[in-house]
């Protein structure tokens, strides 16, 4: 019973561990919406492309790590900035659900692009961090890392909005983009800056993510739909809600999958989702 | 007769269009659903688990699957419409429900086969061509006609759909005095009838094409991926007309078909690389989908001109 | 030397013309007012000045230079600052975080701290909300605020539409009283106002728009003793 214990334990802190990156990859989603108004279906999807640059730099060009990473940060959100440019901008006095669709449309591209492009083959980073032991319990270095990071960068992010005058900005066009220009402050520059800090936040998550996984080009499909139920149950555009929403999922996933299977982890947090939206369409810290 | 390649293309293109026929009869009322695979799953799997398992006949199968998909079917849509659930929320509860019925696939590994996915046993015994009790034929005929069948029905239900919400429409102006509220339970219960219209059809679609293709996978027949696959197939046709589905179904396969005949296998994805942008241009330039935008385009051609509407609507000054 | 001065200027929204010709002088340091009935353009012409909509034609120039080629958000950086109708604060943002917004252009910036320090001289009341959402304060309250966010850009002309509407009678006072003192500053004011009988209190030149056109151009004594004026919209 007390070996059992321990694992519980063990598992709880690794869903603690998930629920920190999953919190860093709903928070760019976040941002992007409470900005814009629009959801990136296809962030995974940049997130993917993020992986490839680390993986080709790294593997391919023997960039060192931390260059390589550096890089796909800033590809990626170049990657933002032209998915804003080219494929939102032109459908923004559309209708909602074709903004939605449209990002639809460059998952299916960017997917199919990536398997045009580098094979279905499974790519590994080749970088193998140690596990750390702690009594009983064992945790991968990787996701400690990943789980640092992520605060960091939440930390980061966090400091931007409330501190300087652009994230300041950047929370204000949310609740009332007409009169933005009476600031001094141009919408069409902002949502571009928005574009562009959530494609870093995705490439920062391309970052932790390819330190425990293989890259391929479905892998948007694997952890894509999580982080988009995460910003819905947290309310859309709420990134203090995303925040909780994070660490909840991460729990079902990690105490579920201990208890039962590692898909049963994920069905109970999926269930768990569509039970809340009923009881709280608007999300945890929504707002509609 | 013709050949047994472009019968089979014929048959899919059929199928998938009796698909997205069944899925645009929300989606074009504003009902996206991105779920629909758990649907076409549903029907698919239950009907192959309950024939290798426990020897149960598709037919009985399939009114298994589709009292299964019902039920589901209202789970999700009773409350989505009883708390106004709609655009990206109902968008994304949908996507969440196929997810869940993909993982619950590979998550019962013992019985379905996991992401390997699963043949139902065959009951084409010694050189049978035709088993009906197991639904079975080796013959593509029969299954053209079984897949033409449940195209032209598709057809008829969408004009069927097309007919009461006209008259629903009468009523909500004509029950005008009524409280506000009870129209709101009408509409609900409208949209609620629409959703189980189509989640059964899309079951049925994913009996047949289980029972066709005598092959099942979790990715193929449920999920995100295959509930976009529906979307953007709906999209890319025009799904607000009646025809546009199966336009988009016949777009779609001849794009891919096409592509494979001319560049063999060398570039594995290079038609869904092609048809992602296609989708991208679509729904910015051509929201309408093909048949959307020829049928506009052939009725401005032949529309008389009419006097410039005027714009009403005074801003406040 | 003139502020600013509207020529001609004709705009509107889509198929409905709001303003036909309208020709506005305002000189560097007077208050002028322009008053007139509901949907006579009045907000229009402030939002034609602050860009957020476009003319159709004529010209507007602030101190000699044309502001046509000049977008909407670098119009403030002009010195012009607009105070919107109802306000329009960011609700979910602290008093302190909309008046720095208020301070967004880069050469606002600079002088943030001394500003601040000078709105909340001027809004004592502010300071004491500074941490608390602007949507939960109380009309007269977002009034303060609208005017000390706008004031935060450190701007030479200001335009307030309409500073007194939706506020309660012994608020409305404050609010008149408030704008005297802005004016005492040394602002260069163009007030938009129903409440006529108070702005011509405040004002000393007026404007009267009718239906998108100037009727009635003087100082406000000249208003007052105006029988037209007194008999339609003082009630006299």
């Amino acid at each position: 019973m007390e070996v059992f214990d321990i694992f519980l334990l063990e598992a709880i802190l690794n869903g603690l561990l998930l629920g920190g990156l999953l919190a860093l990859l709903s928070l760019g989603l976040n941002l992007i919406f409470g900005v814009i108004d629009v959801v990136w279906i296809c962030y995974a999807e940049l997130i993917m492309c993020g992986m490839y640059a680390v993986y080709y730099l790294h593997v391919q060009y023997h960039w060192p790590l931390l260059a390589a990473m550096a890089a796909a940060v800033v590809i990626v959100a170049v990657l933002g900035v032209i998915l804003h440019q080219f494929v939102i901008r032109p459908v923004l006095g559309a209708e909602p659900i074709n903004q939605l669709l449209v990002t639809g449309g460059v998952l299916f591209f960017l997917q199919a692009a990536a398997t045009l492009a580098f094979g279905i083959e499974f790519r590994n980073l080749g970088v193998t961090l140690p596990s750390i032991r702690l009594g009983e319990m064992s945790f991968s270095a990787a996701r400690l890392v990943a789980f640092c990071v992520a605060l960091a960068g939440m930390l980061g992010m966090y400091l931007f909005l409330s501190r300087s005058y652009l994230g300041t900005a950047i929370r204000a066009i949310s609740q009332d983009r007409a009169i933005m220009p009476l600031m001094g402050v141009s919408p069409a520059r902002i949502f571009v800056l928005a574009s562009a800090l959530g494609g870093a936040l995705a490439g920062l998550g391309a970052c932790l993510l390819v330190l425990q996984y293989d890259v391929h080009p479905a892998i948007g499909l694997s952890f894509g739909p999580i982080t988009f139920l995460i910003c819905v149950m947290g309310g859309l555009g709420s990134m203090a809600g995303g925040f909780i929403a994070a660490f909840v999922f991460a729990q079902f996933i990690s105490v579920g999958g201990f208890l039962f299977h590692l898909e049963w982890g994920y069905v109970l947090a999926f269930a768990f989702f569509i039970a809340m939206m009923f009881w709280r369409p608007q999300g945890i810290l929504g707002r509609r | 007769m013709i050949g047994n390649y472009p019968l089979h293309l014929m048959i899919l293109v059929l199928l998938w269009g009796y698909i997205y026929t069944s899925w645009s009869l929300m989606g074009r009322l504003g009902l996206v659903s991105f779920g629909h695979g758990a649907f076409m799953g549903i029907g698919a799997y239950t009907v192959v688990m309950l024939w290798n398992h426990f020897g149960w006949s598709p037919w009985a199968g399939a009114l298994a699957a589709l009292a299964f998909a019902a039920a589901v079917a209202i789970l999700i849509g009773y409350p989505c419409f009883r708390f106004r659930i709609v655009g990206h929320y109902f968008a994304l509860v949908t996507l969440a429900l196929s997810e869940v019925a993909r993982l619950v696939i590979v998550a019962l590994r013992d019985q379905t086969g996991g992401s390997l996915g699963a043949t139902p046993n065959s009951a084409l015994h010694g050189g049978a061509t035709a088993a009906p009790g197991a639904l079975q034929f080796s013959d593509k005929q029969v299954w053209f006609w079984i897949v033409l069948a449940f195209w032209l029905a598709g057809l008829w239900v969408w004009r069927a759909v097309d007919r009461s919400m006209a008259r629903l429409a009468l009523q909500a102006i004509s029950e005008e005095e009524e409280a506000a509220a009870s129209i709101g339970i009408h509409v609900a219960r409208a949209k609620l009838r629409i959703t189980l219209i189509s989640a059964l059809m899309t079951c049925a679609g994913g009996v047949l094409y289980a029972q066709y293709q005598l092959y099942v996978n979790p990715d193929t027949v449920s999920g995100i991926g295959i509930s976009l696959q529906m979307v953007f197939g709906a999209i890319a046709g025009g799904m607000f007309v009646m025809l546009g589905p199966t336009v988009g179904a016949a777009f779609t396969l001849l794009l891919a078909e096409g592509l494979r005949l001319a560049f063999g296998n060398r570039y594995p994805a290079l038609d869904s690389t092609l048809y992602g942008a296609m989708l991208v241009l679509f729904i910015i330039y051509m929201p309408k989908g093909i048949l959307g935008a020829a049928l506009e385009a052939l009725r401005a051609r032949t529309a008389r001109p009419i006097a410039p509407r005027k714009s009403s609507g005074m801003p406040s000054a | 030397m003139q502020m600013l001065s509207l020529t001609k200027v004709c705009a509107g929204y889509s198929g409905f013309q709001a303003l036909f010709e309208v020709s506005v002088e305002v000189e560097a340091g007077e208050a002028v007012a322009v008053i007139g009935p509901n949907g006579a353009g009045k907000t229009t012409l402030l939002r034609v000045i602050s860009k957020l909509i476009g003319a159709t034609s004529g010209e507007i120039r602030m101190e000699g230079a044309s502001l046509a080629r000049v977008p909407a958000h670098e119009v403030v950086s002009r010195g012009i600052a607009h105070v919107p109708e109802n306000r329009r604060l960011f609700p979910r943002l602290t008093v302190e975080e909309n008046l720095r917004m208020g301070a967004f252009p880069r050469a606002a910036r600079k002088r943030y701290g001394e500003r601040l320090e000078f709105v909340y001289g001027l809004f004592p009341r502010l300071e004491e909300r500074r941490g608390q959402p602007a949507g939960t304060l109380s009309g007269g309250e977002q009034q303060m605020c609208a005017i000390g966010r706008a004031l935060m850009s450190g701007p030479k002309l200001l335009l307030l539409d309409e500073p007194s509407a939706g506020l309660a009678p012994v608020v409305v006072q404050a609010i008149f009283d408030l704008v005297r003192r802005i004016c005492a500053q040394g602002y260069t004011v163009l007030i938009v106002e129903q409440n006529i009988r108070q702005v011509l209190k405040v004002v000393g030149r007026a404007y009267l728009l009718e239906a998108g056109r100037i009727r009635l151009a003087g100082n406000s004594r000249e208003f007052l003793d105006s029988q037209e004026i007194r008999k339609t919209y003082l009630g006299l």
